[in-house]
């Protein structure tokens, strides 16, 4: 028996079930971001931005391009694995997995790539619209894809571990609204953190979204208010730390077995 | 060979609940195996364990030779199970629910549609493949999760209660196809309330209760132990007394019906032909219970009995 190849069709088998669940029901998935990112192109990027002036160099909507198509490719990746592996828990069809011979990390990243493969989709949609409103200039490709993976690697892990711990729908949407969001907004989607005042960019530093809309940002745009370096650094630092609690919840069975 | 071993298998729960305590039990490749016992004995905890959906305490469960903590990928190959609730996504389309099982156990695209289509003939779900879990009936869903646990193929099939709901005739079809691919090599393990239900379909039995093994033989021989047996007899005439028939004790439920204790070792030839010499004459005859469920009921009063004290 080649466990390889076991594994590998596992894994597409979980890649494929993730794809067909969210594109079967592309109107709660894909639609809403699209209406939503498009209200914000309208509302902050046109109608006020166009008051707003320049941002560190660009007009206001240009800035605000990169961060709110990392910020749907952030909610997106998360809102898939977090939906799709608390589903799985409360239908008990987590047992079909369960009982195969299919090692957790197998499991872990066939939910995590669909995440990531519905924060791609997303993100590929919300740049089309967005290249409605805005000429859309890469910087660097290679940055703005990696950018792209990474994070959509973290918060499809993080969306895997608030599904772990779930017991009802209410825990899979107290983190997004009373964590995430407040944590997209305020990691400067909109603004430069050089407009706060000093004691708030320092408050800013703490929020981990903040490296990846800035090193986003520098990918599409070349101009960051952090260090390219540390924020991939910062941005791996939680996929490795991610990934191994990930891990270790499967194996100790928490919220999946007695 | 062995197809299933497990030796002082143990389980305590978070809440200190303990499941099972200490459990032993052999079954051998090719058997058609009853795990009978109460609510609550423990039956689906020793399943779980089997089937790696609950962590064990302690102890060693063994499938066909390949450790369940060592060899655990090797091992899960060869299980198939069918467990007690629904645990599918009613969303899915039911080929699909087997082609997503298929490739968890690394089975290639194309064979996994071709067994799929099998099993799903067989079980005569195929006219359903592309319906959604959800629209299926009780018996449909009960098959469904009988053609997904064969689509590996496994060598010890598992079935926790999965008549448990269905009408009888497609209870009877189910018995049909487990007999079939029993007699076709997968060893089979069942647990069931209908007690008919093991005596017809399983060779041999284990009963467990409070977490513990308390018998574990033979159907025939279990079923050997059984020193009386309560036969109900219709009559063609209404009786006004009771009879007397010597050796025999009798008892009129109504006019038309006695109920007669039969030692194992008295013959129903002498029986009958004493009440015929009385002039009754009997239209038909049947068992007040079923055979196993008085042994069933003796045996687990019995443990009951020495638990509590």
């Amino acid at each position: 028996m080649n466990f390889w190849r076991v594994y590998r069709i596992a894994f597409q088998t979980i890649v494929t079930k993730e794809i067909l669940r969210f594109m079967r029901i592309w109107v709660q998935t894909i639609l809403p971001p699209a209406i939503t990112t498009t209200l914000y192109f309208v509302i902050f990027g046109k109608l006020i931005g166009e008051r707003i002036g320049e941002m560190e160099g660009y007009s206001y909507i240009d800035f605000i391009v990169p961060g709110l198509i990392l910020m749907a490719v952030i909610q997106n990746s998360y809102a898939n694995v977090v939906s799709s592996f608390f589903s799985t828990k409360l239908q008990h069809y987590i047992e079909e997995l369960l009982i195969a011979p299919v090692p957790n990390w197998v499991i872990l990243s066939g939910y995590v790539v669909g995440g990531v493969t519905r924060g791609t989709l997303v993100g590929v949609v919300v740049t089309i619209i967005s290249l409605f409103f805005t000429d859309l200039q890469i910087n660097s490709y290679s940055i703005t894809l990696l950018v792209f993976v990474l994070t959509s690697i973290l918060f499809a892990l993080a969306g895997f571990i608030n599904a772990v711990y779930a017991q009802s729908f209410d825990d899979i949407s107290i983190v997004p609204t009373f964590v995430l969001t407040p944590l997209t907004y305020l990691g400067g989607v909109f603004y430069s953190i050089s407009l706060l005042p000093s004691f708030w960019q320092n408050v800013s530093l703490i929020n981990p979204v903040l490296y990846m809309v800035n090193a986003f940002r520098f990918g599409i745009l070349g101009v960051s208010d952090i260090d390219l370096v540390v924020a991939l650094g910062i941005i791996l630092v939680f996929i490795v730390l991610l990934t191994l609690f990930s891990l270790s919840l499967l194996s100790r069975g928490v919220g999946i077995k007695n | 060979m062995t197809a299933l071993s497990i030796n002082n298998l143990r389980k305590t729960y978070r809440n200190g609940f303990v499941a099972l305590k200490g459990i032993n039990m052999t079954v051998e490749a090719g058997d058609f195996y009853a795990l009978l016992g109460p609510n609550g004995a423990g039956k689906s905890t020793v399943i779980s364990v089997i089937a790696s959906l609950i962590t064990k305490s302690s102890g060693q469960v063994s499938i066909y030779g390949h450790d369940l903590d060592s060899e655990r990928e090797t091992a899960k190959r060869l299980i198939g199970l069918v467990p007690q609730e629904f645990n599918f996504n009613m969303w899915e389309p039911v080929e699909e629910i087997l082609l997503n099982q298929a490739g968890y156990y690394g089975i290639p695209r194309k064979l996994a549609y071709e067994r799929a289509e099998t099993y799903l003939k067989q079980l005569n779900l195929w006219d359903k493949r592309q319906s959604q879990a959800r629209w299926l009936s009780g018996g449909m869903k009960r098959r469904l999760m009988i053609a997904r646990a064969l689509v590996h193929q496994p060598q010890l099939l598992i079935l926790d209660e999965p008549t448990a709901g269905v009408d009888i005739e497609i209870r009877r079809s189910m018995w049909k196809f487990l007999r079939e691919i029993n007699q076709q090599g997968t060893t089979i393990i069942l647990t069931t309330h209908y007690l008919e239900e093991a005596e017809s379909l399983c060779r041999n039995i284990a009963i467990i209760d409070h977490g513990q093994i308390i018998e574990q033989t033979s159907m025939a021989k279990l079923l050997s132990q059984l020193n009386t047996e309560i036969f109900v007899l219709n009559l063609d005439q209404p009786l006004e007394v009771v009879p007397h028939v010597p050796g025999y004790t009798v008892s009129l439920q109504d006019g038309r019906t006695l109920e007669i204790e039969v030692l194992r070792e008295q013959s129903m030839n002498d029986l009958f032909s004493q009440l015929s010499q009385q002039g009754i004459s009997v239209v038909s005859m049947r068992n007040k219970q079923n055979r196993l469920e008085q042994l069933f009921i003796d045996l687990v009063g019995r443990s009951s009995g020495s638990v509590s004290s």
